[in-house]
């Protein structure tokens, strides 16, 4: 394997020099590169042991996990009301996010003259940056309040919700999938565009069945990444969703998350009792999702590279 | 009017509808927290302690940020720009090249409520330092890490080949041409990368709850520089709270009459920080470049 790091199966040139392999500064800096590997595999190896004590230590049978029974006084670890709620909220979330963020990328890219692109780039990074606390804050405070008075008149009973927490987490992954998108706008090619406009089509036509086409792949990226960011995120949804451990059937239900779940009962749960060892199943599974989530956007990368 | 002129006119509004609609809920969340801390945002309540009683302050919380932020930047920077020179001026297409991008990629994905948990049972437990300053960040350099190396990459790549070629031709060596000819040119791209991951780790509370503690720190005495005195204010192995986790602690608390005073203030102390980290890489990112280029 260490060798591996010298050979270069695109060389040009010629075969390394001893002197070459002996470089300090070299080495040093692949040692520095090399850390992340550690890192994450220090990572994996204690979420995964961590994660698999329920079913050893505990001896909870693995498919009980699966029920909708969440219990721990009475040692029912059924974890899909979490599971469940947690691909809800963030379902939605990219549902409600999605035409928005894309609507602003094509605005941004095609038809916002300069001064408004310089206006909202930096808006967008701002709006990255506010932090997930102040996001959940903001819902509780001005969003659940306003849900829980002014959507009575048509018959909704909205508080603490699916509905809320959907709607928070939209707010926070807009410039993710946003920004994205942008950069897979603008790596479409400028001679498309005109070939397309010289056709003679609005440049609604050209955006709706070129460019939008022609940008598919990366869109899809963005709103898988932004997704997995929705579905990672935990104080925010921990605010505002209600935290009820019930299989969501209702956006108007208070439900609950995996990140949510943990966030409220780790500080509360001993150590290696099966109930913090149920939340340490709980964090493996968010983190096979984000595995998922990781494998879903290296698959549209080669796909985009390939077309 | 031709329908598909029409569409076309109905579109454009439409997107610059929603331009608007996002740009006006940026203003308004800004303006919202301005307004909210009306007040309460003084000297004194950035200064002073938490109170049972009152309003109080946020003084050691905003300490503890901006230690938490000094420490965990220490942890990174260094790793950070060698690892990223790896990347861009050493690495040539091997599997070891492959994992490094994959697991850098993994990493930013990771929920950060998950390396909370992680760092919870490695720099807490494992470790037996309890809920440290350490711990929390240790776990922060966990994803901030591969977030420095990206962008500190990015930064290298973006020299031109010419500048290597000129320094090389020269007789200079590798990493002669490395430190005096490419980080000096890449150095307003290191700032961005800097600051904007101060932001982030700023901001961060999800991974701290687990590993850096909840405790509400009163009576720091900052003439103790005994680093190793878990009461000094300077030690990494205190219980650390910040002030995004304070946010948090004190809403699922629900003590005091005050927390929407505090809440309110506290976020909009960190919405100014964040304004202020974006400002501050764009003006340095924007002075180096003049300074170093003349452009």
């Amino acid at each position: 394997m260490s060798t591996a790091v010298f050979t270069d199966r695109q060389a040009i040139s010629r075969p390394s020099t001893l002197r070459e392999r002996l470089d300090l500064s070299r080495r040093m800096t692949f040692i520095a590169a090399i850390v992340v590997v550690l890192l994450v595999g220090l990572l994996l190896s204690f979420i995964a042991w961590n994660g698999i004590q329920l079913f050893i230590r505990a001896s909870v049978p693995l498919l009980s996990i699966l029920s909708p029974d969440w219990a721990p006084s009475t040692d029912q670890f059924g974890i899909l009301p979490f599971i469940l709620g947690t691909i809800g909220v963030m379902v939605v979330a990219a549902i409600i996010a999605t035409p928005l963020s894309v609507g602003l990328a094509l605005f941004i890219a095609e038809v916002a003259p300069t001064w408004a692109r310089n206006i909202i780039r930096p808006a967008m990074e701002i709006f990255v940056g506010i932090p997930s606390v102040v996001y959940g804050w903001l819902g509780l405070t001005i969003l659940v309040p306003f849900l829980r008075t002014n959507f009575n008149v048509v018959g909704f009973n909205l508080g603490f919700s699916w509905f809320a927490g959907s709607l928070v987490l939209a707010l926070m992954v807009l410039p993710t999938i946003a920004s994205i998108s942008y950069d897979a706008l603008i790596a479409v090619p400028g001679d498309l565009r005109q070939a397309s406009l010289a056709l003679g089509t609005t440049r609604w036509q050209t955006l709706r069945h070129m460019l939008l086409r022609a940008a598919s792949t990366g869109i899809m990226t963005a709103v898988v990444l932004g997704m997995m960011r929705a579905a990672g995120e935990a104080l925010a949804v921990q605010m505002v969703i209600g935290n009820r451990p019930v299989v969501p059937t209702s956006l108007t239900q208070p439900i609950t998350t995996l990140t949510s779940q943990i966030t409220l009962d780790m500080g509360n749960t001993v150590g290696g009792s099966a109930w913090n060892d149920a939340l340490w199943t709980m964090g493996l599974v968010l983190l096979v999702m984000s595995l998922g989530f990781v494998s879903l956007v290296r698959y549209l990368g080669r796909r985009s590279q390939l077309s | 009017m031709n329908r598909s002129l029409l569409a076309d006119r109905i579109a454009t509004i439409t997107l610059w509808a929603i331009a608007l609609f996002v740009v006006a809920l940026l203003a308004g969340i800004i303006i919202h927290f301005l307004w909210a801390s009306i007040g309460t945002l003084s000297i004194d309540f950035l200064t002073s302690d938490p109170s049972d009683f009152g309003v109080g302050g946020i003084g050691p919380l905003l300490w503890n940020s901006v230690y938490m932020l000094v420490l965990t930047l220490i942890l990174t920077v260094p790793l950070g720009i060698l690892g990223g020179i790896y990347m861009a001026e050493y690495a040539r297409p091997s599997r070891i090249t492959n994992t490094i991008r994959f697991c850098q990629e993994l990493i930013s994905s990771v929920p950060s409520i998950v390396v909370g948990l992680f760092g919870l049972a490695l720099f807490v437990n494992a470790t037996g330092w309890g809920f440290t300053a350490m711990a929390g960040a240790l776990a922060l350099t966990v994803f901030n890490l591969p977030l420095m190396a990206r962008l500190v990459e990015q930064a290298i790549r973006a020299v031109p080949d010419d500048e290597r070629q000129a320094s090389l031709a020269l007789g200079a060596s590798k990493w002669t041409t490395i430190t005096h000819v490419v980080l000096p040119i890449a150095i307003p791209g290191l700032v961005t990368a800097v600051i904007l991951s101060a932001g982030r780790i700023f901001g961060e509370a999800a991974a701290l709850i687990f590993t850096a503690g909840l405790a509400t720190p009163t009576n720091y005495d900052f003439s103790n520089l005994n680093i190793f005195d878990s009461r000094s204010p300077w030690s990494p192995f205190r219980s650390t709270t910040t002030l995004a986790v304070y946010i948090w602690k004190i809403n699922s608390e629900g003590l005091g009459s005050f927390v929407r005073e505090i809440a309110d203030a506290s976020a909009a102390v960190l919405v100014i920080m964040v304004l202020f980290f974006n400002l501050a890489a764009r003006a340095f990112g924007r002075f180096l470049q003049y300074r170093t280029s003349g452009v």
